[in-house]
C-alpha cells in the first residue's frame, strides 16, 4: 500500500485539473497514435507535424480573441490540410517544399498573432502556453469538445481503413481496385487535422509530433500485421501520456514548489519505448531494406 | 467484337501534351488466352495498360472488358514497386484487401473470404510465407503475393506490368509457369507486359507487339516475322533467330536516328 | 534604421543571408526540407539550457547543433530518415520543455529565439557569426560537386569516392553551422523558411546550378534585408515578414513556371 502511494500520491486521482489531463490526454493519444499509423506509414511525418506548427496561429488567433483555443487550432489545422491535399501535388519533393512554405507562412502568422496579443496587454506567456502546452491548465469544460473531436477522427480512419492500407502498399495498386484515393487523402488528412489540433491543445503544437510519431513509429517496428500496430501505438501513446502525468504530478514533491512539465515526461517515455520497440523488434533482413531481390 | 473476348481495344489513341503515345491501338484478348504485349521501353506499354485499366482517359477510342463474376473485371499487378519493410502487412493482408481493399468501412470477413484468400495463397506457392510482412520478402516472393492478391476476386482478365523486369532466370520461368497455370485454372485471360519475349514464346496463345504507336496481335508466329514487323515499325527490320533466341533488329538506321546522327557534329566528322 | 546599433545587423543579415542561400540550396536539392525545420527547432532549448547555465547563448544552441547532427544520423541507421528526423525534434524539444520550466521571466526571451529579434545582434556577437559563415560558406564549396552528383545519384557519388552516409553527415554538419548563426536574427522558426523559400523557388526559375545557387543567395538577401527593414519600419515581428516574403518568392516562381509550361 504504501509502495503505491509512494508512485501514486495522495491527492492524485481526486485532483481535478489532473482528472481533465488524464481524459483529454488519453483522448489525443489515442487519436494521434492510431492516425499516426497513417501518417508514418504513407511517409508523411513533415506534413503531420507542420500541420500542428501552422495551427499554432489557429491557437494564437483564438486567444487573441479570447474564443475557444481547441477551435482556433482545429479550424487552421483543418484549412491547411485541405489545402495541402488541394494542391493534389505527387511528386514528393514539391510536397515537401509546398508543406515547407506553408509551414513559413504559418509560423510567420503565429509570430504577429502572438505579438499582437502581447501589446494588448496580455501576458506573454502565451507563447509558451499555444507551443509548449499546458495540460493541468486545461479547463474541465473542454472535455466534452475534446471527446468529440477524438471520436470524429476515429470513425473517420475506421472508414477508410482498407483503401488507406491498401494505398500505402502502392497508390496505383489502390486506383486500379477502384478505391477512391483523392477523396480519402481528404479524410485522412481531416483526420490528422483533428488529431494533431487536439495533440496540439495538450502537449503544445510544438510537441505533438511526438505524440503523433513516436508511438507509431515504436509500433511499426514490430508489429507485423495493421491491427497490432495501431493496438501496440494506442497502448504506447497512452502508457506515456498518464505516466507522463502521473510523474509531472509527482516532481511537485520532487523538487518542492516547481513542477516538471508534462510534455517532457510524455516525450521521454514514448522515446524510452520506442528504443524497446526497437530492440524488441526483429531486425528485417538487411536485403530487406535495400533491394528486395 | 467477338462474343469470347474478356477484352476488346478499338482505335486507342493517347497523347500527352500534344506528343502521341498510342495512336491507333487495335486488339483483342480471348477469354482465358495467355497474352503477352511486348515492346521496347518508351514504347507506350504502360500507358495502354494504364488506358485499359481506366486511370487514365483516352483521347479516343474504346475499351471493352467483359464483365467478371461480382463485379470483378480486371486484376492488376504493377510494376516493380518499393515496399517498406516496416509496412505491417503480411501476405496474408495483402491478399485479403485484394477482395475489398477499395471499400470503406471497418472490415468484416467471413469465414468464406478466409478461406478464398488461404485457396489463393496455396494457389500462388506462397503458403510458406503468408505470414511475413511483405516489405522483407524477395521480388519474387513479392510478385506471388501481388498475383494473388489480384485474382483474389476471380476476375476475367489480368494485367501484369512488367512481371519479369529484376527478376533471374530461375523466378521468372517459375513466374511464366505459374501464370500460365492459373490463367488455365480459373480460366482467366492474361495480359502481361515485357520487353523481352524470349522466355515467354513458348507459352503464350498470342502477341499484341507495339511500336510507333502502333499494335499488331496474332499468334506469335504470325507477328514476329520479318514483313508484318517491318509494316509496324515503318522501316525495314529483320527477324533474326539465333540459338532458339529471337531478336528484332532495324536493317537500315531509320529516319530519327540518321537524323540525330546528321545534327551531332562529332558523328559527322568521324563517319564520312 | 542605417545607425549605430542596426549597422551590427545590417552586417550580420547580409552574412545570414548569403550562409542560408548557399545551404539552402542544397536543403531543397536534397529534400532536406524538413531536417532543416528541426535542426533550427531543435538547437533552441540549447538557449534555454545557456540560461538556465549562464553561459553563452551561441555556445549552447552550437552544442545543440552539433546534438542534432548525431542525433538525427545515429537515428536514420534505425528508421526512415523523416521518423528519425521527427524524432530527435521530439527529444530535443522536451528537454527545451524542461530547461524553459526552470527559468522564470524567460517567456520573453523564447519569443524573440522562436521568431527573431531584429536588434539582438550585439558587437561582440559578430565574430563568431563571421567565422562561422566563413566556414559554412568554405565547406559549401568544397562540397559543392559531390554534393550535386550526390543528390543526381547516390551510386555515382560513391563510385567517386564520396559515400552518401559520409556526405549526409557533412550536409547535416554545414546546415547546423548555418542554424546556429542564423537562428539568433531570424528565429528558430524561421531559419528554415529563409533557406527553403528562396531556393525553392530559384529551382523553378533556371536549370543551372550556378545559375540556380546565384539566384537563391539573392533571393534569400533581398527576403532578409525586406524582412528587416519592414519589421523596423512596422515594429511587427521579423519571422512575420520572413515567412510571407519566402512564400511570395515560392509563389512567383510557380507563376512563372506554370507561364513558361503554357
Amino acid at each position: 500500500m504504501h509502495l503505491l502511494e509512494l508512485i501514486v500520491p495522495p491527492g492524485f486521482l481526486a485532483n481535478g485539473p489532473v482528472h481533465t489531463a488524464l481524459i483529454v490526454g488519453a483522448g489525443a493519444a489515442v487519436v494521434s497514435a492510431i492516425v499516426g499509423v497513417f501518417t508514418v506509414m504513407r511517409g508523411q511525418s513533415f506534413a503531420g507535424h507542420a500541420l500542428a506548427d501552422v495551427s499554432s496561429a489557429g491557437g494564437s488567433a483564438a486567444f487573441l480573441l479570447g474564443l475557444n483555443p481547441l477551435l482556433g487550432f482545429l479550424g487552421v489545422a483543418a484549412l491547411a490540410a485541405g489545402g495541402m491535399e488541394w494542391a493534389d501535388v505527387r511528386d514528393a519533393r514539391e510536397r515537401d517544399l509546398v508543406t515547407g512554405v506553408m509551414l513559413g507562412v504559418g509560423l510567420g502568422l503565429t509570430a504577429l498573432l502572438l505579438y499582437l496579443g502581447t501589446i494588448r496587454g496580455s501576458t506573454s506567456g502565451a507563447a509558451i502556453a499555444i507551443l509548449f502546452g499546458s495540460m493541468f491548465t486545461i479547463p474541465a469544460s473542454l472535455i466534452p469538445l475534446a471527446l468529440t473531436v477524438a471520436g470524429v477522427a476515429l470513425v473517420a480512419i475506421a472508414a477508410i481503413y482498407r483503401p488507406l492500407l491498401l494505398s500505402s502498399l502502392s497508390a496505383d495498386l489502390a486506383q486500379a481496385q477502384g478505391a477512391r484515393v483523392r477523396r480519402m487523402g481528404l479524410v485522412h488528412a481531416l483526420a490528422l487535422a483533428l488529431a494533431v489540433s487536439l495533440a496540439a491543445m495538450t502537449v503544445g503544437a510544438i510537441l505533438s509530433t511526438a505524440l503523433l510519431i513516436g508511438p507509431a513509429a515504436a509500433a511499426l517496428r514490430f508489429a507485423d500485421r495493421p491491427g497490432r500496430a495501431l493496438g501496440w501505438a494506442v497502448a504506447i501513446g497512452w502508457a506515456a501520456t498518464w505516466g507522463g502525468i502521473l510523474l509531472a504530478y509527482d516532481s511537485f514533491y520532487w523538487t518542492p514548489g516547481h513542477g516538471w512539465p508534462v510534455s517532457f515526461f510524455i516525450v521521454v517515455l514514448i522515446f524510452i519505448g520506442y528504443l524497446l520497440a526497437g530492440l524488441a523488434g526483429r531486425r528485417p533482413a538487411r536485403q530487406g531494406l535495400e533491394r528486395p531481390a | 467484337m467477338t462474343d469470347t473476348a474478356a477484352l476488346s481495344v478499338h482505335g486507342l489513341r493517347v497523347s500527352f501534351s500534344g506528343r502521341p503515345v498510342l495512336k491507333d491501338v487495335q486488339f483483342e484478348v480471348a477469354a482465358g488466352e495467355f497474352c503477352a504485349l511486348i515492346g521496347a521501353n518508351g514504347s507506350g506499354k504502360t500507358t495502354l495498360l494504364k488506358a485499359i485499366l481506366g486511370l487514365l482517359r483516352p483521347q479516343s477510342g474504346e475499351v471493352r472488358i467483359e464483365p467478371g463474376a461480382a463485379g470483378a473485371r480486371i486484376g492488376y499487378v504493377p510494376q516493380k514497386i518499393s515496399i517498406d519493410p516496416y509496412l505491417p502487412l503480411r501476405s496474408r493482408d495483402v491478399v485479403a484487401l485484394g477482395l475489398d481493399g477499395a471499400r470503406w468501412g471497418w472490415p468484416r470477413r467471413s469465414r468464406a473470404d478466409d478461406a478464398r484468400v488461404q485457396e489463393m495463397l496455396e494457389a500462388v506457392g506462397a503458403i510458406e510465407f503468408a505470414e511475413r510482412r511483405v516489405g522483407q520478402l524477395s521480388g519474387g516472393q513479392q510478385q506471388r503475393v501481388l498475383i494473388a492478391h489480384a485474382l483474389v476476386r476471380r476476375p476475367r482478365l489480368l494485367l501484369l506490368d512488367e512481371p519479369l523486369a529484376n527478376l533471374d532466370v530461375r523466378s521468372t520461368a517459375e513466374i511464366v509457369a505459374l501464370l500460365r497455370r492459373l490463367s488455365a485454372q480459373y480460366r482467366t485471360a492474361v495480359l502481361l507486359s515485357a520487353h523481352d519475349m524470349n522466355p515467354l514464346l513458348a507459352v503464350i496463345d498470342r502477341i499484341v507487339y507495339l511500336a510507333s504507336c502502333c499494335a499488331v496481335s496474332g499468334k506469335a508466329d504470325e507477328v514476329i516475322r520479318t514483313e508484318v514487323l517491318s509494316r509496324l515499325y515503318g522501316y525495314h527490320v529483320d527477324v533474326v533467330r539465333v540459338h532458339g533466341r529471337v531478336v528484332v533488329i532495324a536493317a537500315h538506321e531509320p529516319e530519327e536516328i540518321r537524323a540525330a546522327l546528321a545534327r551531332d557534329p562529332v558523328h559527322t566528322a568521324q563517319v564520312p | 534604421m542605417f545607425t549605430g546599433f542596426m549597422s551590427n545587423t545590417w552586417i550580420v543579415a547580409t552574412l545570414v543571408g548569403v550562409v542560408a542561400g548557399m545551404v539552402g540550396f542544397f536543403v531543397v536539392l536534397r529534400r532536406a526540407a524538413f531536417a532543416a525545420h528541426v535542426l533550427p527547432l531543435g538547437a533552441f532549448p540549447g538557449a534555454a539550457a545557456a540560461s538556465v547555465l549562464g553561459v553563452s547563448e551561441l555556445a549552447g544552441i552550437g552544442v545543440f547543433c552539433g546534438l542534432g547532427v548525431l542525433g538525427i544520423s545515429q537515428l536514420q541507421r534505425w528508421d526512415r530518415r523523416e521518423v528519425a528526423t521527427a524524432l530527435w525534434l521530439a527529444v530535443a524539444l522536451a528537454l527545451g520543455t524542461l530547461f524553459l520550466s526552470m527559468t522564470s521571466e524567460y517567456s520573453q526571451g523564447v519569443y524573440a529565439l522562436l521568431f527573431g529579434e531584429v536588434l539582438g545582434v550585439s558587437s561582440h556577437a559578430l565574430a563568431p557569426v563571421a567565422v562561422s559563415s566563413a566556414v559554412a560558406i568554405g565547406m559549401t564549396a568544397l562540397l559543392f560537386r559531390p554534393l550535386l552528383l550526390d543528390s543526381l545519384s547516390p551510386e555515382l557519388a560513391e563510385a567517386a569516392g564520396a559515400p552518401s552516409r559520409r556526405l549526409e553527415l557533412a550536409f547535416l554538419t554545414v546546415l547546423a553551422l548555418a542554424t546556429a548563426m542564423t537562428l539568433p536574427v531570424v528565429g528558430a522558426l524561421m531559419v528554415f523558411s529563409l533557406m527553403v523559400g528562396p531556393a525553392s523557388a530559384a529551382r523553378l526559375l533556371t536549370d543551372r546550378p550556378r545559375v540556380a545557387l546565384a539566384l537563391t543567395i539573392g533571393l534569400a538577401l533581398a527576403t532578409v534585408w525586406g524582412s528587416i527593414a519592414l519589421s523596423y519600419l512596422t515594429d511587427w515581428p521579423v519571422g512575420f515578414f520572413i515567412g510571407a516574403l519566402a512564400a511570395l518568392s515560392y509563389a512567383g516562381g510557380r507563376m512563372r513556371a506554370a507561364r513558361q509550361a503554357r
